[in-house]
């Protein structure tokens, strides 16, 4: 070619060769590329072959109608032949209830279902804050999904009222003053409390006055005396109103206006109900204290550091079954003589601290992959050590390490099964061990398993999936 | 011009205390190191209390009292006469030795899966993510149990590998039969395996209540000589191509300097392996591995080698492009971009969550009690706490023992890590 | 430019282009390339980002493959054999946008690796290359640190000592110098005058059209994957004849 050249008309783009196009091309990329490929290929076929084959007679020969695990043989039999294997799924009909409620009464399923969903609405102010349509059609779908279940589980009338007004009430605000809604989010832990235990109502409204008795003691003492000291003072009073005062005023209220549920002890909750109590307190509480251990390891104080140094590094360094033990055998000793206390609300709070612990340490990466200039930066602005960490470092620290949150909160999840081994009825363990003790469904391990598992991998993998959406969501930087 | 202006002196006052940059930090300590003291006081007060009101004092002499019950799985010698102690180093014995295959399974299936799922083929590309993803989500404890219930309950019986007189004349086939060459036996009683024998051993000698076992030691020590003059001629190779730019081939001389001497050892000791056979109605021969033991290994490994996956494949991804593509233009061959460039960065970003999974998976060992599997947790923290009664003791002394091996193996972590950390401005 | 005299182009042929066509996928990345570069020619590609040029360069070593056509460097042939491969590559030095210098070794051992284990070269004489190398870019004293502790343009030019330990015949720049910070970017153009004061055989894709002027023999333009116009630089900055090329040049030298 001429070492003068210019071009005078461009040339358009053409189409590949036939051979580097279509399905052909990605079969020899993607499958046959080399002999080693050939093989791997092969391989997967095969393994892919075996895992069909050996599976799928199960799958179709399922059977949704029998009373025991012969009668689904019986059938199996009779509709497949001698030999045939199918699966039986009338177990799952039969036993769903325990596997989702424990031994919660079936007349009052209603509770734990109005509590599960109202937690989506009160997460919503917090995930979809200021965006109004996604807010109500967040609030749309709670609403469906919870007339067709309390439909399902027949849930009685005043049930259905109680919960239209609240979602009337709910949307009605969404619309107007969508930042008051952050309010119910506040109240919510106790209103969930009271669905679920039962009881007067006079508790968890007691037990959150003591928040306000901190506020108003905060507010009258912080002009006299600074606002630490005030902080400090109405954590005293606070738990001073939670120690002495608390039963005296729920008794006299309830005897002035008795209104309440009718109560459900520890010992009746279990399956995915359990799960999900646990799990979700747990992730809620254990988030906020995980952050003040990262930034206490991260503190130039010496003392704080150490300590919380030797918390984290204890709590991960013993396995959960030890801490849950500690909660149902040791924590006798380490109270006060004659306390006694809900064993599930003593899992709770061990449970909390071991994914602090865990935490602690993924926030503590957070904060140290953020660049220097940040720190430095907050204070010229002349923020306080609070502001700056509240305003600049957290949300910049939390953000980068949503992955790794997200992935200790499905750990925390998957461990609450662990919960059985101190008696309480998970799931996995204690649920399925009752079905399999069965005498009608003896012998059976596949389907509760199988069941069991695929609810747990929805909701891990629903998170997983989650939070990669939402780290691609929020990335804002340009990389 | 000096112009220095002095800090104003003012005179000490109280809120000084809480609102000068030079005492806050002090102040904020001394009220945290006072609240910690008055929570621990009351925690001790508190267990002292009820150490007496339930009659019961703190003291580990317990341990010292016979156990009296007895222990499947044992590799320290045991019997129902030793001592609670005797029975928690048996337990601790199998936490470390359910630890130690499931590490080696793990990491193996782990990398093997991790390299799959970068590879081009999209099959099993596809195929290894169904893997990590379905165990990554579902609960350890449910593949512990899934397995051990496989296991305990669907496999054959002893007698079905039987194949009777009747049977044969009507050229019927056993209901059962065994893996591996006639070797393996999968039964509801245990896995049979065939047990490595030697017909000249060396014996063994008794040391202060321990018994070293002389075929075994003679093994690892000739193991060990081979391994030391395998790393002589890698270094003597690297000299040679220091020298004069040729490297001499090593990998014959390996594999014989590794194997040869080994397998020499073996056949001059008689080695051979004792199949187990069916005599009767039961097996006979050959070793027996208990199911729950079985079951903790295969599970923990399947479940781990998921993490491990993913933590092989985002330490290869995380190593640029740019490394091997500035390899090949060097015109290094891709076998040698690997081993030189790619690896020993990746290993730099793999081993220490590599490390951090095998301290779980230490962990998760406690949950054989699931399936009865006698571990620390089983012995120590289950039979010996109920049997004595003493929950505080033994518990606090298995958070011990697991705080040890844990602190020991993030102190080899840090220390890895130090060593290898890239230099940087 | 008193050394000009050694910039002396020849007849033989280093690299030939023809007809050659890339696609990604169903996109026409490279289209009907022909392209013949003397022994000693200095060849600056310019053109907009995305217009394949960096592409283009990576065929000539094989970091990417071609479809259709042919290239022949050096008289061999680059097809899916991997003898030729490796003959190219071991003749062909390039320095990347982003150094790609291994952080695991230090600058030493950057240099010294190539050559030991591709060249066979023993480690002593290795060395003493290297040095003398890292002399010709004047950064000896960082021998024995990693490459994290230098400054960009000291990476850059460890990363242009490292292919030339490799004692290629061929160098090629992907725009070397578009990480850099500006007062770095002089200081690599040094070092790529003197190597094209040498009678090193270079084509580098860049921007710097003062090194264009500087150095170049002919500077090549690209456009949509095709090469709108080439010319001697003279000519090529002063009277271009491409709408296109006027227009880009516009843009680059219009402040």
């Amino acid at each position: 070619m001429d070492q003068h050249f210019a071009r005078t008309d461009m040339l358009p783009p053409q189409a590949p060769p036939i051979t580097e196009r279509g399905a052909v091309k990605w079969l020899r990329e993607n499958l046959f590329s080399t002999p080693f490929n050939i093989a791997l290929t092969v391989f997967g076929a095969a393994v892919i072959y075996y895992l069909v084959s050996s599976s799928l007679p199960w799958w179709l020969n399922s059977v949704w109608n029998a009373n025991s695990l012969g009668e689904c043989r019986d059938i199996v039999t009779a509709s497949a032949g001698e030999g045939a294997t199918g699966a039986c799924w009338a177990m799952i009909r039969q036993w769903w209830g325990a596997f989702i409620f424990g031994f919660y009464p079936p007349d009052l399923w209603w509770r734990p279902i109005i509590a599960f969903g109202l937690l989506f609405a009160a997460l919503s102010p917090v995930l979809f804050s200021g965006q109004k349509r996604k807010l109500t059609a967040l609030l749309a779908v709670v609403a469906a999904f919870l007339l067709l279940t309390l439909y399902l589980t027949s849930a009685p009338m005043p049930a259905f009222i109680l919960l239209m007004v609240f979602i009337a009430g709910f949307a009605a605000v969404a619309q107007v003053q969508p930042g008051k809604l952050i309010w119910f989010t506040l109240i919510y832990p106790a209103l969930c409390f009271w669905l679920l235990w039962g009881g007067s109502i006079w508790t968890p409204i007691v037990a959150m006055a003591g928040f306000g008795v901190l506020y108003v003691v905060f507010r009258l003492a912080s002009p006299l005396i600074g606002l630490s000291p005030a902080a400090g003072a109405g954590v005293l009073a606070a738990v001073l109103w939670w120690l002495y005062l608390e039963a005296p005023v729920v008794s006299a209220l309830q005897s002035v206006l008795p209104f309440g549920l009718q109560s459900i002890n520890s010992d009746q909750f279990g399956g995915f109900l359990l799960a999900i109590v646990i799990g979700v307190t747990g992730i809620s509480f254990s988030l906020p204290i995980g952050v003040l251990l990262a930034l206490g390891r991260q503190s130039d104080m010496l003392i704080v550091k150490t300590l919380s140094v030797g918390f984290i590094e204890f709590v991960r360094g013993v396995p959960l079954i030890t801490l849950l033990f500690t909660a149902s055998l040791l924590l006798q000793y380490f109270l006060p003589p004659g306390t006694n206390f809900d064993i599930i609300l003593r899992v709770i709070i061990l449970v909390t601290f071991f994914a602090a612990a865990y935490l602690a340490e993924v926030i503590r990466g957070g904060l140290a992959a953020l660049p220097r200039g940040q720190y430095e930066a907050a204070d010229a602005l002349g923020l306080d050590y609070w502001r700056a960490q509240r305003l600049i470092i957290l949300p910049q620290a939390l953000k980068i390490s949503i992955p790794a949150i997200v992935s200790t909160f499905i750990g925390l999840f998957k461990d609450t099964t662990l919960v059985s081994f101190v008696g309480l009825m998970d799931p996995l363990r204690g649920v399925t061990q009752i079905v399999r003790a069965d005498i009608n469904w003896k012998g059976i391990y596949w389907e509760p398993y199988i069941f069991v598992g695929a609810i747990f991998f929805l909701i891990c993998f629903g998170m997983s999936r989650y939070s990669m959406y939402l780290e691609q969501k929020l990335k804002t930087d340009h990389r | 011009m000096a112009m220095a202006t002095d800090v104003p002196k003012d005179g000490f006052r109280l809120s000084m205390l809480v609102y000068d940059t030079r005492y806050r930090s002090y102040t904020i300590q001394i009220v945290v190191l006072v609240l910690f003291a008055m929570a621990v006081a009351w925690l001790l007060n508190n267990t002292v209390q009820n150490l007496e009101a339930r009659g019961k004092e703190f003291n580990f002499g317990f341990l010292w009292q016979r156990a009296g019950y007895d222990i499947g799985q044992q590799l320290v010698p045991y019997t129902n006469d030793d001592n609670h102690f005797r029975a928690l180093l048996v337990g601790l014995a199998n936490t470390l030795v359910v630890a130690f295959f499931g590490c080696i399974f793990a990491t193996v299936l782990g990398v093997v899966v991790g390299v799959l799922r970068l590879s081009s083929n999209w099959l099993v590309g596809r195929l290894m993510t169904v893997y990590v993803e379905i165990f990554r989500n579902v609960p350890l404890l449910l593949w512990i149990l899934l397995t051990y219930v496989i296991l305990s309950e669907i496999t054959p019986q002893p007698r079905d590998f039987r194949l009777t007189d009747e049977m044969a004349a009507a050229g019927e086939a056993p209901a059962a039969s065994m893996m591996f060459f006639d070797s393996v036996a999968v039964t509801n009683r245990g896995t049979n395996i065939p047990a490595p024998l030697f017909e000249r051993g060396l014996g063994s000698v008794e040391l202060g209540g321990l018994s070293l076992n002389l075929t075994f030691l003679a093994i690892v020590a000739v193991v060990a000589g081979s391994v030391f003059v395998n790393r002589r001629i890698l270094a003597s190779a690297r000299a040679m191509q220091e020298a004069t730019g040729d490297r001499p081939a090593t990998w014959w001389k390996s594999l014989l300097v590794l194997f040869a001497p080994v397998l020499v050892l073996l056949v001059a000791m008689g080695f051979h392996l004792e199949v187990p056979t069916l005599q009767g109605f039961n097996f006979q021969g050959g070793m027996l591995v208990a199911h729950p033991f079985t079951a903790m290994v295969v599970a923990l490994s399947l479940y781990t080698a998921a993490f491990i996956a993913e933590i092989v494949r985002a330490g290869i991804q995380a190593i640029s492009r740019g490394q091997s593509e500035a390899a090949f233009a060097l015109g290094l061959r891709p076998g040698r971009t690997m081993n030189l460039i790619i690896l020993p960065q990746a290993l730099r970003v793999i081993i220490p969550p590599l490390i951090s999974q095998y301290l779980n998976l230490t962990k998760n060992t406690s949950l054989g009690i699931a399936v009865s599997y006698l571990d620390l947790r089983g012995t120590l923290g289950g039979i010996t706490l109920n049997q004595t009664g003493r929950e505080l003791e033994c518990m606090l002394l298995m958070m011990l023992i697991y705080l040890s091996i844990s602190l020991s193996i993030s102190a080899v972590m840090n220390m890895y890590n130090s060593s290898v950390q890239l230099k940087a401005r | 430019m008193a050394e000009a005299s050694k910039m002396q182009v020849t007849d033989e042929v280093a690299i030939q282009i023809a007809g050659m066509n890339k696609w990604y996928g169903q996109f026409h990345v490279l289209r009907d390339i022909n392209m013949t570069v003397q022994r000693g020619e200095r060849i600056v590609i310019c053109g907009p980002s995305g217009s394949g040029k960096s592409t283009l360069i990576r065929c000539i070593n094989r970091l990417e493959e071609h479809q259709q056509g042919q290239i022949v460097v050096d008289g061999t042939e680059l097809t899916n054999d991997l003898k030729n491969i490796d003959k190219v590559r071991s003749e062909v030095g390039m320095v990347f946008q982003h150094f790609n210098l291994f952080p695991h070794l230090t600058i030493l051992e950057n240099l010294t690796l190539a050559p030991i284990w591709v060249r066979k070269v023993p480690k002593r004489e290795a060395e003493e290359t290297a040095m003398y190398f890292l002399q010709k870019v004047k950064i000896p004293e960082q021998a024995h640190k990693y490459p994290g502790q230098l400054s960009g343009g000291q990476q850059q030019r460890v990363a242009i000592a490292r292919s030339l330990c490799m004692k290629p015949r061929i160098m090629l720049f992907d725009e070397p110098t578009s990480a850099l910070d500006p007062e770095m970017i002089k200081e690599v153009l040094d070092t790529m005058i003197q190597l094209a004061q040498e009678g090193m055989t270079m084509i580098c894709v860049t921007h710097e059209m003062g090194f264009a002027q500087a150095v170049a023999n002919r500077v090549i333009f690209m456009d949509q994957g095709q090469i709108v116009e080439q010319n001697e630089p003279k000519e090529f900055f002063n009277n271009p004849k491409s709408e296109r090329t006027k227009l880009f040049l516009s843009q680059i030298l219009g402040h």
